[in-house]
């Protein structure tokens, strides 16, 4: 039994990384039907801008928690503003391959830098050790972070659903053209959301950093599962990404434990979700079925 | 039910990727004379070239050929084709190396066995369209990259297929040199298929599907079998191309089923043109020249220069060089009548 809960608790934890990412892509793609590939790689330079603060600056993870999710989300602004702009309003193809080349850019930047090594980063004092709950020693630091995940997701919810820049932003996020005529300036949102996602991207890589191998390529992996994550949950549902982040952490951990002996079907047991939920409901498990044309 | 999932996305489309309007016809001398330069310039170009790199130069037309019949042509952007190349190309080695046969058998087999993993990945993919589509094939090519990651005793996992012969009865290949004239017409055939499919009733169905795919329907045509065709087709003709890879190398790797193998082909497709079929060509030659340049001249970080042709590409050239000047010679034209 404790096995079980231990791995339920992993996978939670696996899960609330897909969660806050798949968060950021749901609440930018809302917007500006953007689907950023970047996010993986603002990912890699959260974890990344944690351990350099730390080993080249002497930055606490603390004060890294802060200054690394503002700064990613004002280049995250900038870079809105500079590029992405300009092709929101074609194919948003094109959005996609504009932030699959600053993803390359991205990584060998860093990789020049700091090689493709993974460099430790030591999880803060006050979270090391562990807590008891009564069935296993769970990692404090763990704990922590499926804490912060859980609170912050349900913060967003809030905010998008009982304030009224949240009613705004989700009214623009539906119906543009309408949410215009009610006199409401839709353009002044989109920037601030786009530099919100790329934050919370930033904030789950300095999450990342004490747990998770910190390297150049650290982000680009995990952005292909969050695809597939978010297909399943239904892009423009942002709880439908939220609960398929958590979700496929689970069957995945589940899957690890219960079916080591096939190492092949713990790594693709997301993908192989995928394809059944596009069998069964195409538009994702929480995604709408637009009207028909 | 399931063919409205994206139609809002279809229809907030105002133009098709390529800016095109329908297949770009030229007067008939102009284009036999781009044959003939283009057919010259092939039997010329190891000549010019370091022969491997002409070979991967083919090897790369084949893949760019076959993206931007599904991305030009029928308004599907693949960014999972890695899968098919790649698959092409372990199954290539495995039986160039296990059964011995002549590399063009070898190469067959990988095809078809990459048409035949198009089949289940494409049914699924076509659900989608738009981004989605573009999410989903790159999912899947991730899910083909980790089994061959993990299938070690058949793949050799990250050591990669070693010493994959280039056996012809009668012939030695072992130059590089030969090896080109060996595979140029493989690879012409390949392009010419491609073509032919573009310019048959079934390929004006294609593009009618990527311009309205709404009104396809209402005039009866199955537009999901029609994409899964294409699909597969498409991953036939990536195939030729990676089992050649496979055999031009002697060697695969797991880098051929890695996702910047697939990105790579896409955005090899936009320089040279969405929507041109020869772009592709240009494209890749192009891409695969400068990355040989690059890497020969000691420069570390190619991602760093390919992530900015992909960038600038998007931003400011997105018609790619063979859209550009086909309009320019159309302006032209225009002007002097």
């Amino acid at each position: 039994m404790s096995g079980f809960a231990q791995n339920t608790f992993n996978g939670l934890v696996s899960g609330a990384f897909y969660a806050l990412l798949a968060l950021g892509l749901a609440v930018i793609f809302g917007m500006l039907r953007v689907v950023n590939f970047a996010h993986g790689a603002f990912y890699m330079l959260g974890a990344f801008g944690a351990y350099v603060l730390l080993s080249e600056a002497g930055v606490p993870f603390w004060a890294a928690l802060v200054i690394m999710p503002v700064g990613l989300g004002l280049l995250g602004m900038a870079l809105e503003r500079a590029v992405i702009h300009r092709l929101t309003k074609l194919d948003p193809l094109y959005n996609f391959l504009l932030t699959f080349g600053l993803t390359l850019i991205l990584q060998d930047l860093v990789k020049l830098r700091y090689g493709v090594q993974s460099s430790p980063y030591a999880t803060p004092a006050l979270l090391d050790g562990t807590v008891n709950f009564g069935l296993f020693d769970f990692p404090t630091y763990r704990v922590f972070i499926l804490g912060f995940a859980v609170l912050l997701c349900v913060a967003v919810w809030w905010v998008l659903t009982r304030t009224r820049i949240g009613m705004v932003v989700r009214a623009s996020t539906e119906r543009p053209d309408l949410t215009r005529a009610f006199g409401i300036d839709v353009g002044r949102w989109v920037t601030p959301v786009f530099g919100f996602g790329i934050g919370l991207a930033g904030l789950a890589g300095v999450l990342a950093a004490p747990m998770r191998a910190v390297n150049p390529l650290m982000g680009t992996d995990l952005i292909i599962v969050v695809f597939a994550v978010v297909v399943i949950g239904g892009l423009g549902s942002i709880f439908g990404s939220v609960a398929a982040g958590f979700g496929i952490g689970l069957v995945q951990a589940w899957g690890e434990a219960y079916l080591s002996n096939f190492p092949i079907v713990s790594q693709t047991i997301v993908f192989v979700v995928m394809a059944g939920v596009l069998l069964w409901r195409p538009a994702g498990l929480f995604g709408r079925e637009e009207a028909p044309a | 039910m399931t063919s409205t999932v994206d139609t809002a996305a279809d229809a907030s489309r105002s133009t098709p990727p390529s800016g095109l309007v329908a297949v770009a016809h030229a007067p008939g001398w102009v284009r036999y004379a781009l044959l003939a330069v283009g057919l010259a310039v092939a039997v010329w170009l190891p000549n010019g070239l370091y022969p491997a790199v002409a070979v991967d130069i083919l090897c790369w037309a084949l893949f760019a050929v076959a993206v931007d019949l599904l991305l030009g042509f029928t308004g599907l952007m693949s960014f999972g084709h890695a899968a098919f190349w790649g698959a092409s190309a372990y199954v290539t080695g495995l039986v160039a190396i296990h059964a011995g046969l002549p590399f063009p058998l070898a190469v067959l087999a990988g095809a078809l066995a990459a048409a035949l993993l198009a089949v289940p990945i494409g049914y699924l993919a076509v659900k989608r369209t738009g981004i989605y589509f573009a999410m989903v094939t790159l999912a899947f090519a991730q899910m083909v990259y980790y089994v061959a990651n993990e299938w070690r005793s058949v793949t050799q996992g990250e050591n990669g297929l070693q010493g994959v012969p280039r056996s012809f009865p009668g012939l030695d290949l072992t130059d590089d040199y030969y090896f080109y004239y060996a595979i140029l017409p493989i690879v012409l055939l390949g392009l010419a298929a491609a073509w032919r499919i573009v310019h048959s009733p079934f390929g004006r169905v294609l593009v009618g599907i990527r311009d309205n795919p709404a009104r396809a329907r209402a005039l009866g045509y199955p537009v999901h079998r029609y994409k899964l065709t294409a699909f597969v087709l498409s991953g036939f003709i990536a195939g030729l191309g990676g089992g050649l890879f496979a055999v031009g190398h002697r060697f695969v790797s797991l880098d051929v089923l890695h996702w910047t193998t697939s990105g790579k082909a896409v955005i090899v497709v936009v320089l040279g043109g969405i929507g041109t079929l020869w772009g592709g060509v240009l494209g890749a030659a192009i891409v695969v020249r400068l990355e040989d340049w690059l890497s020969f001249s000691g420069f570390e970080a190619i991602g760093l220069v390919t992530g900015g042709i992909f960038v600038l590409v998007v931003v400011l050239f997105r018609r790619g060089i063979w859209g550009s000047a086909a309009a320019l010679a159309r302006r032209l034209a225009l002007r002097r009548r």
